[in-house]
């Protein structure tokens, strides 16, 4: 199939402008005879939501959790980046963009990056309207920090909080239009299918979480806000209820899934530490704006941090890349802690650990400086390990922090099922093959706030209104379809528990298909997923039943879908044969041990196809141009 | 150091709103003292399940103390015994060996028992949808810098808008009063600029709204501010009802 994305002609800077403008509008009056309906209500999902009520649209809004305040957007920590030039310190559009298409190893496409850097300032006018109560200088005007990959500081903040007061103030709006009516708010409920019908997005299928019952809801167009797939790898720092089953069975539907092998390991998390561990957490990249990140030269040093003198210790982010120090993009990060404890430099009991220090932060500032700065995370870090990072460096380790890839879309958001828009972490669009920092926030306002109101008119307009009503044919298919899957589920009275099958699909993930990936080990681990995926079906335990709120049944549907993933997951790492950000193949390495890109044979979108159950997904291409930037090994020496 | 412990806990157990419920008893083994409290309701669940019983019903889900998901009444006290700490956020080091642990649910009238540990709390996101906002659409904002805000002003709209609606002050308070929620966020809104022109409106639909909910009044007990997870100060409540009176007396707000 050729993919075709949509990108509208003209300049880049004139592109967004010129495709609004020939967009087709729906009237005022006529807005209020369309039903659309959003799934999930993080930063996409709820300023969506929002948004469309407020053009007059009826939408039906669904979440998984017991209120839309409770979606994972919650808890970004850092910040959020604008193309503001506040600090008067050189930013613009243009370099906001060129930042963020270079920390994506030149994998995302220009004009959705582009559009992002245009619409970065809105976002934070509409927040501070709306009583976001970010951080200020002392003459009230707003501060700004610095985050990795980029040389301007240009990210706001509220405190280490920020996501949660950026998904307050959406939810805030939300609120307004449930109270006025236009948002019908559904709450515990799952998504468990798309209904298409004539080629068309027409509605979704849910459990209702608290009675088990299956309800069905059709509308106009569906806009699917249900975040990223991370938790496949079992242990990362998402939200226990994150999950890939929306977006997975969208893609059993037809939307092709693009570059599910780009996940984001993100440099400073606290290091795993038992086996019974549910999640990890994150300790914020702004840490990387105070803190300087070492190892002991002496590879199996088992000293205290504060017995290992300075001149005992590798500073090897700000040895190795001078112009960007402990502010690298994130895979570098990443890749470089595995690097020192690889070779046996790593600290803490498990040698599976860096510091990250203060010290020269708090010497230099003063303690309350640095505690106004980031004491939510301080105190974080001290509640689950116990020590205090005043005091002494804290220990930090990469996890699975967030999803590049997702449903692909074209430049309107739609994915390749007509009617079906996808938005925030859930798609692929704008982060290429690694994410900056602080650049999720703004992905997720500016689809749910400033392109979907748009490019959703746009699609109504033409697509071809019939009055679909929840007793068609393909509602009913879809509700026996889900029935049949949860009645096999609880049928099987296996021995060993969804989470337990979860863990182990996570281990084969994050040995095989994390920061490192090769060949062989990617093949071994497609065998293994197999394997895992053949015993789950024989030997899954599922208590309960169908007709309760039973979260035994939610996760192992969810890890059913997982198992499924994960091989696509790593299908598209095996056929990927280069590195790019989060993709370390390591066959593909510079003789500095970065990422080598192979910009003649992989400058793609690679797009998957479902083809059923038992035959192998189609990879479709969608060639990545680049008539702006010009394509380089990147580099922050 | 890494420790192990070994505990009864004593766990409601209610199959749905209209039953009756019962606390259980629960032998907890070898339980790692650098485990979170929920984590070590996995390690029960996973053996009850194990054992062919149905596992506890218990809500969570960011696991680290800002999506207001989770809580219990931890021998009495919402989200357990460490200040300023929701339950995800609670260690088992602060436990020792021995210990009987007896875990309930958020109790309140408006808060039904939709299964054990888990809780209808709906009713906050009533009192948020009665004004909870600033009526502005998407578009047309003005310049982010065009209204200045005192760094000062902006730290305690900071401090109040840190509530992660748990519900804790609502388990804590012997009334079931929301007034601690509900304060922090008129507080917040009442503090900054762009909440003002609405603030008579919003006080008086927030705290009638609470009311009719079936929520307990104030009566300065402040077992809220002592447990919930944020330390949300009860300054906010003393604004809120400033704010309340301000309202009644010299607005037109019915």
């Amino acid at each position: 199939m050729q993919l075709d994305a949509k990108i509208p002609g003209g300049p880049l800077a004139e592109k967004w402008d010129r495709h609004r403008f020939e967009l087709k509008l729906v009237n005022p009056a006529n807005k209020r005879k369309y039903d659309i309906i959003v799934v999930g209500t993080g930063l996409a999902g709820g300023a969506a939501s929002a948004s469309l009520a407020e053009l007059g649209y009826n939408v039906k809004t669904f979440c998984i959790q017991d209120s839309p305040r409770r979606a994972h957007s919650i808890a970004a920590q850092g910040g959020i980046n604008a193309s503001k030039n506040y600090q008067n310190d050189g930013d613009s559009d243009r370099r906001l963009f060129y930042d963020t298409i270079k920390g994506g190893d030149f994998r995302a496409r220009e004009a959705n990056v582009y559009r992002l850097a245009q619409l970065s300032g809105n976002i934070i006018d509409q927040c501070v309207a709306q009583g976001v109560p970010f951080a200020r200088e002392y003459g009230g005007q707003l501060a700004n920090r610095s985050f990795g990959g980029a040389q301007v500081s240009r990210t706001f903040y509220a405190r280490g909080q920020t996501g949660q007061q950026l998904l307050l103030g959406a939810y805030s709006a939300l609120s307004r239009q449930i109270a006025a009516k236009k948002v019908e708010m559904y709450t515990r409920r799952e998504m468990l299918d798309v209904v298409v019908i004539d080629g068309q997005a027409r509605g979704i299928v849910v459990r209702n979480l608290v009675s088990g019952e299956i309800e069905k809801y059709a509308a106009d167009a569906v806009v699917l806000a249900t975040g990223g797939y991370g938790n496949v790898f079992y242990l990362s720092t998402n939200a226990m209820g994150a999950n890939v089953s929306a977006t997975y069975r969208a893609y059993k539907k037809g939307a092709f899934f693009a570059n599910p092998c780009f996940t984001q390991i993100h440099p400073t998390c606290i290091p795993v530490h038992g086996t019974y561990q549910s999640k990890l957490t994150l300790m914020s990249e702004s840490l990387r704006n105070d803190g300087r990140v070492w190892v002991p030269k002496k590879p199996g040093d088992k000293r205290k941090p504060s017995e290992i003198p300075e001149a005992e210790r590798d500073y090897y982010l700000e040895n190795k890349y001078p112009s960007f120090g402990n502010l690298v993009p994130r895979d570098v990060a990443s890749r470089n802690a595995k690097e020192q404890c690889d070779k046996g430099k790593g600290v803490g009991e498990t040698g599976l650990a860096v510091y990250l220090d203060f010290a020269d932060a708090i010497k230099r500032d003063g303690k309350d400086t640095i505690e106004k700065k980031y004491a939510n995370l301080f105190q974080m870090y001290e509640k689950i390990t116990a020590d205090n990072p005043y005091e002494t460096p804290m220990m930090i380790y990469p996890a699975v922090h967030y999803a590049m890839g997702g449903l692909w879309v074209d430049y309107n958001l739609m994915s390749t099922i007509d009617g079906l828009f996808v938005l925030g972490e859930a798609n692929f669009s704008d982060h290429g093959a690694n994410r900056l920092g602080a650049s999720a926030l703004m992905q997720g306002l500016a689809d749910g706030y400033f392109i979907i109101p748009y490019t959703i008119g746009g699609y109504l307009t033409t697509a071809a209104k019939k009055q679909i009503k929840t007793d068609h044919p393909a509602f009913r298919e879809s509700e026996k379809q889900i029935n049949d899957f949860t009645n096999k589920l609880l049928s099987i009275k296996g021995k060993r528990t969804a989470d337990d099958f979860h863990r182990q699909l996570g281990n084969i993930l994050w040995e095989y298909c994390g920061m490192s990936r090769n060949d062989a080990g990617l093949e071994k681990a497609r065998k293994l997923i197999q394997e895992l995926r053949g015993e789950f079906w024989k030997n899954v335990l599922v208590p309960g039943s169908d007709k309760d709120f039973n979260q035994s049944l939610e996760k192992a549907g969810r890890v059913a879908d997982y198992l499924e993933f994960g091989e696509l997951l790593v299908i598209d790492a095996l056929s990927r044969k280069e590195s790019c950000g989060g993709h370390f193949n390591e066959a593909h390495q510079t003789e500095e041990n970065e990422a080598m890109r192979d910009d003649e044979n992989f400058c793609h979108v690679s797009a998957w196809e479902y083809k059923g159950e038992g035959n192998d997904p189609v990879l479709n291409k969608e060639p990545l141009t680049f008539e702006n930037v010009k394509l380089t090994q990147r580099s922050y020496k | 150091m890494t420790k192990t412990l070994n505990l009864t806990l004593r766990v409601w157990r209610q199959k749905g709103p209209d039953s009756a419920g019962k606390l259980e008893t629960y032998n907890a083994k070898n339980i790692s003292t650098d485990m979170s409290f929920l984590e070590m309701i996995d390690v029960i669940n996973e053996q009850l399940t194990l054992e062919g019983k149905e596992p506890i019903a218990f809500d969570h889900d960011c696991r680290e103390g800002i999506c207001g998901m989770c809580g219990t009444v931890v021998n009495g006290r919402p989200h357990g015994p460490e200040k300023g700490t929701t339950l995800c956020q609670l260690h088992m080091r602060h436990f020792s060996d021995g210990d009987t642990i007896v875990i309930e649910p958020w109790r309140s009238r408006a808060f039904k028992i939709i299964k054990d540990l888990v809780v209808d709390r709906s009713a906050l996101d009533k009192i948020i949808q009665a004004g909870g906002y600033v009526s502005v659409n998407t578009g047309g904002a003005p310049d982010a810098n065009a209204i200045p805000i005192s760094q000062e002003i902006a730290e305690k709209a900071m401090d109040a808008a840190a509530c992660i609606g748990c519900g804790a002050c609502v388990a804590a308070c012997p009334n079931a009063s929301a007034m601690l929620f509900a304060s922090a966020k008129i507080s917040q809104l009442a503090l900054l600029p762009q909440g003002k022109p609405e603030a008579a409106k919003r006080a008086i639909e927030m705290v009638r709204t609470m009311d009719n909910l079936g929520f307990g009044n104030c009566t300065n007990e402040r077992e809220c501010e002592a447990e919930c997870p944020k330390e949300i100060s009860i300054v906010n409540i003393a604004r809120m009802n400033r704010e309340f009176f301000k309202a009644s007396f010299f607005s037109d707000v019915k």
